[in-house]
């Protein structure tokens, strides 16, 4: 049947089309990665990095790129790709491309009730495990009061969200002021986002494996949920508890993301819009695309903030802030 | 060939009686108009009988089986639906939109094949749409996104088609044009019902149909039984004149 079929040959370049932006991506991200290890107060040239990289080269090199800089890039990559699929996968969930963990105060309920759990004197698990419940609960908040009794208005949604975040704002504020004031440089960033306290790159990256992994099979049910319930559930997709696993997964990622670098906004907004612009709307591209197109910016967005005023560094929140506040303004303006 | 039958069904209408249990079975071959002004139930009909809503009473079988406790994956094998309302909020192009209609019979990890390409081709040469293929459905016209709908549906080729209003926004000849593949899709075997508010197109193209009144009351049967001036006159509490056209009843408002 393909054989004599028409456009088929049309197609069969569709199936291409499809991986190739990806390959593009992953050669992107790598080129980000590379330049977020050479660039900084010191400058590394690209062949010494070479030298380093195939086990040669000056130690002091070394241990600046495997101790300090790597370690950093990939916890910037990691959030990144986090905070985007989360991003890619809420737009999805809400029939709304304005959906992003920060905006909807999502990331706010993580870093308060992760605050929270380091002020009582718990740590590691335990502090990513109350981000986790925190995430969760803001963003069962945040949806249940916009959906009332109607459905999601896009107005009503954000302004939940907005106000919402505001509120975990002020709780972070207040939980800081009355903290221990040794502590606080390092408690900032839970307010606005930063990598250099970051707690390594490992969970971040890990959680953003299993999740490529868990949405292959689930890509496509979204781009049907994609077209709202009622068209789903026609098509044979188990609406409910595919929304379930959708939000739990997307506060999971926000969580997680939360955890390794504080509250950084506006990347889940940012990068499914541009990839949409370009690649269309099938989730099976937008979703990977979104990992590795995120974790691709938050490193060039982390590498700025240190080389921008070095040898000071600025947090990487106030980069992607200053990124995705006039982006969030254009779609708001454009979505009347 | 699979069969949809209403058992005992009250449909969930807020704050209405109860009103008459509907009974009735949708045949392979038949095709069935559901009648009736604004707010009697038309939609909320169908969305039980699709399953998308709970009934109040009573119990919507396929094959003899209830649907409440099919998988929806099974049911939209069987059962197609095609709505009055569609979220365009992301974008996507026509033939992205008809493709979709394959996706109750992939598995998760399937990518469509040859065979399901082959039926969207079909299906947007069907409804005409092959021009505008490449087109975003968000820019297209009331009635070209209308025929994009029934291509997805006719791409899925369910044994029961469920089309709420399908004439909407389309111009006379496209009207025709739907209502004939319909037709023929009932000619084929298949069991077809559609809501509409246009009884010409009803009287012209349905065997069976449904009255249904605002409040809950309903009557159903042959086409030709159904047809009468004084029952459609109270249905929309509209005089009607009729004619004569070719041997056909044609019903004309009257003031």
């Amino acid at each position: 049947m393909a054989a004599t079929d028409p456009t088929s040959p049309t197609w069969l370049a569709a199936g291409r089309m499809r991986r190739l932006p990806l390959a593009l991506l992953v050669m992107v991200a790598l080129a980000s990665l590379l330049l977020a290890v050479g660039m900084g107060s010191v400058t590394i040239s690209p062949q010494a990095l070479w030298a380093v990289l195939t086990g040669q080269g000056d130690p002091l090199h070394r241990t600046l790129i495997f101790e300090l800089r790597l370690p950093r890039a990939l916890a910037a990559f990691g959030t990144g790709g986090l905070l985007a699929v989360a991003g890619a996968l809420m737009q999805v969930l809400l029939r709304n491309p304005l959906a992003d963990p920060y905006v909807l105060g999502v990331s706010g309920g993580a870093a308060v009730a992760a605050l929270a759990a380091m002020l009582a004197g718990l740590g590691g698990v335990a502090v990513s495990g109350s981000a986790f419940v925190g995430a969760l609960a803001s963003t069962l908040l945040v949806f249940g009061l916009a959906h009332g009794t109607g459905s999601w208005t896009p107005t009503r949604l954000l302004l939940t969200g907005v106000v919402v975040a505001a509120g975990w704002g002020a709780m972070i504020t207040f939980m800081l002021s009355v903290g221990p004031t040794e502590k606080l440089p390092g408690m900032l960033y839970w307010l606005m986002g930063d990598l250099a306290y970051s707690r390594g790159p490992w969970p971040a990256l890990g959680l953003l494996v299993i999740i490529w992994l868990a949405l292959v099979p689930l890509a496509r049910s979204l781009n049907v949920l994609a077209r709202g319930p009622l068209q789903a559930a026609a098509l044979g997709v188990a609406v409910q508890p595919l929304e379930g696993a959708v939000y739990v997964m997307a506060s999971l990622l926000t969580a997680v993301a939360v955890t390794t670098a504080g509250s950084i906004g506006f990347v889940g907004l940012v990068v499914p819009h541009m990839l949409r612009l370009v690649l269309g709307n099938d989730q099976r591209v937008i979703l990977p695309a979104s990992i590795l197109a995120g974790g691709t910016l938050l490193t060039l967005a982390d590498t700025l903030a240190r080389i921008l005023i070095a040898p000071e560094q600025l947090p990487v929140g106030v980069i992607t802030a200053l990124l995705g506040v006039p982006t969030f303004l254009y779609l708001l303006y454009r979505s009347r | 060939m699979s069969v949809l039958e209403a058992s005992g069904l009250v449909i969930d209408v807020p704050g209405r009686k109860d009103g008459r249990p509907l009974d009735f079975a949708i045949e392979p071959g038949q095709l069935w108009g559901v009648l009736g002004p604004n707010g009697a139930g038309k939609t909320t009909l169908l969305h039980t009988l699709a399953g998308l809503r709970a009934p109040r009473q009573g119990q919507v079988l396929l094959d003899g089986e209830s649907i409440a406790r099919l998988r929806r994956r099974h049911l939209a094998q069987a059962l197609g639906v095609i709505f009055q309302e569609r979220q365009d909020g992301f974008p996507a192009t026509v033939r992205e939109t008809v493709l979709i209609g394959r996706h109750p019979f992939l598995s998760p990890w399937q990518q469509e094949g040859a065979e399901d390409l082959r039926l969207t081709e079909a299906a947007l040469t069907r409804l005409e749409l092959n021009d505008l293929s490449e087109r975003l459905v968000s820019q297209l016209s009331g009635g070209e996104r209308q025929r994009v709908a029934i291509a997805t549906t006719l791409t899925q080729a369910p044994r029961l088609w469920l089309a709420d209003e399908p004439t909407n926004h389309l111009d006379l000849r496209h009207q025709v044009a739907v209502m004939s593949l319909l037709a023929e899709q009932a000619r084929n075997g298949r069991g077809v019902l559609l809501c509409v508010h246009d009884l010409n197109l009803a009287a012209r193209w349905c065997d069976h149909l449904l009255l249904l009144y605002p409040d809950g009351e309903a009557c159903w049967g042959a086409a030709k039984d159904m047809l009468v001036p004084e029952a459609l006159e109270r249905l929309y509490d509209q005089p009607l004149m009729v004619a004569e056209v070719n041997g056909a009843r044609v019903f004309v408002p009257s003031n």
